[in-house]
């Protein structure tokens, strides 16, 4: 295996300040970025995430240490070398007036063409292969200014692409988006990077996609940055250390962050299916706190075809109910 | 879709190969599939316009040197042109040492002012940005305002009849200001950090010079406050024969450097970080554009005085007509248009049929302030 497409060695970022002490945001990063690899940056909001990225892109300069791509300080690359190795892609698409798809994504092709930007055929295919990787050929005569924000990210991403470098770092590229969008770039970032062996690192806030699509995870916190497979982190306690926070806890079952269960009345609930996950959250939000053992109240699901029929025993009584809103509602009854 | 609307005309060629089996047919297709192929990302603009506007460049030059207070027949005009001699020796006179350089200086100015526009606008993201934004243009006129309102004695008899000898002084003037101004500039562009810093700095610059003109102007003779008061209206009517090369060489140098910022102009439609991913040089560039629109807007300055509205109005226009945002095609179009615009506002600054000359600033602004406005109702194009 060749080595790291981009490593640091005793990296620290931050912001250096007149007349005061520098803001150093991390420090001692010893991280490493390979071909191949989906990695998924994640941490509370005003962590340093943004300047992380900006650091390794070049575009801001580290407290101390060193950004290392392939090997060589990044310092040493000229603008035009470091844009062939390594693209960028923001949170906000830009929305450039009367220009189209193609034209947008033919701007990846700049660290590849002459002085005035001519496109050869090499660079014409790799236009259309980008703008098929990611699914918008039909975009590519349509003006960028008319598009969704959806399909301005997914050319910003296709422009990206389109530069072949063999990095790609993305600062939350997914959070104007709708959930299915997010749900999309994300796969379309793993095929990516597992397909055309690119290095990927993506920040963002997306915890249970980033848990499901990401190769690796840099957690970053205060103390610095642990990385890792998203499970290890899971498991280990880390990845609910990062975010903790009061009246919020991390369930290590579910792979999501939660309130503090509510010290409510309790309720048994036992059955299995889908069902009983979306009953569950019903009766969580209502603030009831649910186990398996025996409590007061029972709730049951009975298998009965393909329709959910809900039974309610309380205080001895039982009532069946067809929809979780109905149960809720005499679970109400009773309390009162 | 790549390979439909790619391969459409290439199987219309074969079709019509295949039909009537002739040579022209296929060679028609093949041209038509390979312009398809090639100007993929024009789709939706106009790039064609611009084989169409040299001609309409030729006409507009043509009239220019047509029209006037005397009137000369055209093939006289032209075979002056061509190195002939008029029927009358005051025709080949008027032609040669009035019409020709005007015609010359509205086409420089127009073009400098134009394209000096575009860089701005490109640069600063700003659809108001324009080419005096940084400065320049209130240099030139401190440095006229000194000259005028305070020599005394022999210059300001020399200047109180605006004689050649008070021209070539306010050219000078004036190109000295915005040479400093412009050198200052320059110093400022090389510290900071963002073009929104260079624009509030240029901006606080043209205020701060515009202040130092002002008292001047308070404290000067009326008559000489006149002399002043007609060089800010601006004209292309004051640069001679033996001038002309020089601005047409600081115009040229300035147009040159201007080609050779396409292609971060572009990156820089994007933002500037996206610019930088691409591989711009953040510094170069901004030098590159800072001194490009300083040569451009210096020179015209100097020799046509602060020329309203073309700078921020011809690309505009341009866009609108090309319907596009590639410098690719908008710097020989902002040329073209920037010349057509100059050469329009010099012929009816003149008032053809009519002894009347307005002042060319007032004929821009009532040009050009239309112009602006449809172009904002229309939606402000190509700069978000």
């Amino acid at each position: 295996m060749t080595g790291p497409a981009l490593e640091t060695r005793a990296l620290a970022i931050g912001y250096r300040r007149r007349g005061r002490p520098d803001n150093i945001l991390a420090r001692g990063l010893n991280l490493s970025l390979r071909r191949g690899q989906l990695i998924g940056l994640l941490g509370p909001n005003g962590i340093g995430k943004s300047t992380l990225l900006r650091t390794l892109a070049g575009m801001h300069k580290p407290i101390s240490g060193q950004v290392l791509l392939a090997g060589a300080p990044i310092a040493a690359f000229s603008p035009g070398e470091l844009a062939r190795r390594l693209s960028l892609v923001l949170t906000a698409a830009p929305q450039p007036n009367l220009m189209n798809g193609y034209a947008l994504v033919a701007l990846g092709r700049h660290p590849h063409t002459d002085w005035i930007g001519r496109l050869r055929h090499q660079d014409r295919a790799a236009i259309v292969r980008a703008l098929a990787a990611v699914g918008a050929q039909d975009l590519a005569e349509r003006p960028v200014a008319e598009l969704s924000d959806g399909q301005r990210q997914k050319l910003m991403i296709a422009r990206a692409l389109a530069q072949e470098s063999a990095i790609m770092l993305l600062d939350e590229p997914t959070a104007y988006l709708d959930l299915p969008r997010r749900v999309e770039t994300m796969q379309l970032l793993k095929r990516i990077a597992h397909e055309a062996g690119r290095a990927i690192l993506v920040s963002t806030h997306e915890l249970d996609l980033a848990l499901r699509s990401c190769d690796r995870l840099w957690l970053m916190s205060p103390g610095g940055i642990a990385a890792g497979a998203p499970e290890d982190l899971a498991l280990d306690g880390r990845l609910g250390a990062t975010f903790q926070a009061d009246g919020i806890h991390f369930n290590q079952i579910r792979g999501t962050f939660a309130p503090d269960p509510p010290p409510g009345p309790a309720v048994s609930l036992s059955g299995a299916g889908p069902p009983l996950i979306w009953m569950r959250r019903a009766l969580e939000r209502s603030g009831y706190s649910v186990g398996a053992g025996p409590a007061a109240v029972e709730i049951s699901l009975l298998p009965n075809g393909r329709a959910a029929t809900w039974q309610l025993k309380v205080n001895g009584g039982s009532s069946s109910h067809r929809l979780i809103q109905d149960v809720l509602d005499a679970l109400e009854g009773h309390k009162a | 879709m790549a390979g439909k609307s790619a391969g459409q005309p290439a199987h219309r060629a074969r079709a019509g190969a295949g039909d009537r089996s002739t040579l022209a047919d296929a060679i028609l297709g093949l041209f038509a599939w390979r312009r398809h192929l090639e100007r993929r990302e024009f789709a939706g603009a106009r790039p064609l316009l611009l084989l169409v506007l040299p001609f309409l460049l030729l006409l507009l030059l043509l009239l220019s040197l047509a029209l006037g207070s005397a009137s000369i027949p055209l093939d006289q005009i032209l075979s002056v042109l061509l190195g002939g001699e008029a029927d009358q020796i005051a025709w080949t006179n008027i032609v040669l040492k009035f019409r020709l350089p005007k015609t010359v200086t509205a086409v420089l100015a127009g073009m400098a002012l134009g394209v000096s526009g575009l860089l701005m606008q490109t640069y600063f993201r700003n659809p108001l940005a324009e080419p005096f934004v940084l400065g320049v243009s209130s240099g030139a006129s401190l440095g006229v305002a000194l000259v005028v309102l305070t020599a005394g004695g022999v210059g300001g008899a020399l200047l109180a009849g605006l004689g050649l000898a008070g021209d070539l002084l306010l050219t000078v003037a004036a190109g000295l200001g915005a040479a400093c101004t412009m050198f200052l500039v320059m110093l400022v562009a090389l510290r900071v950090q963002n073009s929104v810093t260079l624009l509030i700095l240029g901006l606080m610059f043209g205020y701060l010079v515009a202040a130092m003109v002002s008292l001047l102007l308070y404290f000067a003779l009326p008559e000489r406050i006149q002399a002043y008061i007609n060089w800010t209206f601006g004209s292309f009517s004051g640069v001679t024969a033996a001038q002309l090369p020089i601005l047409a060489l600081i115009v040229a140098a300035g147009l040159l450097l201007s080609t050779a910022l396409v292609k971060p102009l572009n990156a820089l439609l994007l933002g500037e970080d996206y610019a930088l991913s691409l591989g711009m040089r953040p510094g170069l560039t901004r030098f590159g554009i800072v001194l490009a629109t300083a040569l451009l807007v210096s020179a015209v300055t100097a020799f046509c005085g602060p020329i309203a509205f073309l700078g921020i109005a011809v690309p505009h226009l341009c866009r609108g007509l090309l319907g596009s945002a590639d410098h690719r095609l908008l710097l020989p179009g902002t040329m073209l248009t920037g010349a057509c615009i100059a050469l329009c506002a010099s012929i009816i600054a003149e008032m053809p049929g009519n002894n009347l000359v307005l002042p060319l600033n007032v004929v821009t602004a009532l040009l050009g302030a239309p112009v602006v406005m449809l172009v904002v109702l229309r939606k402000v194009r190509g700069i978000s």
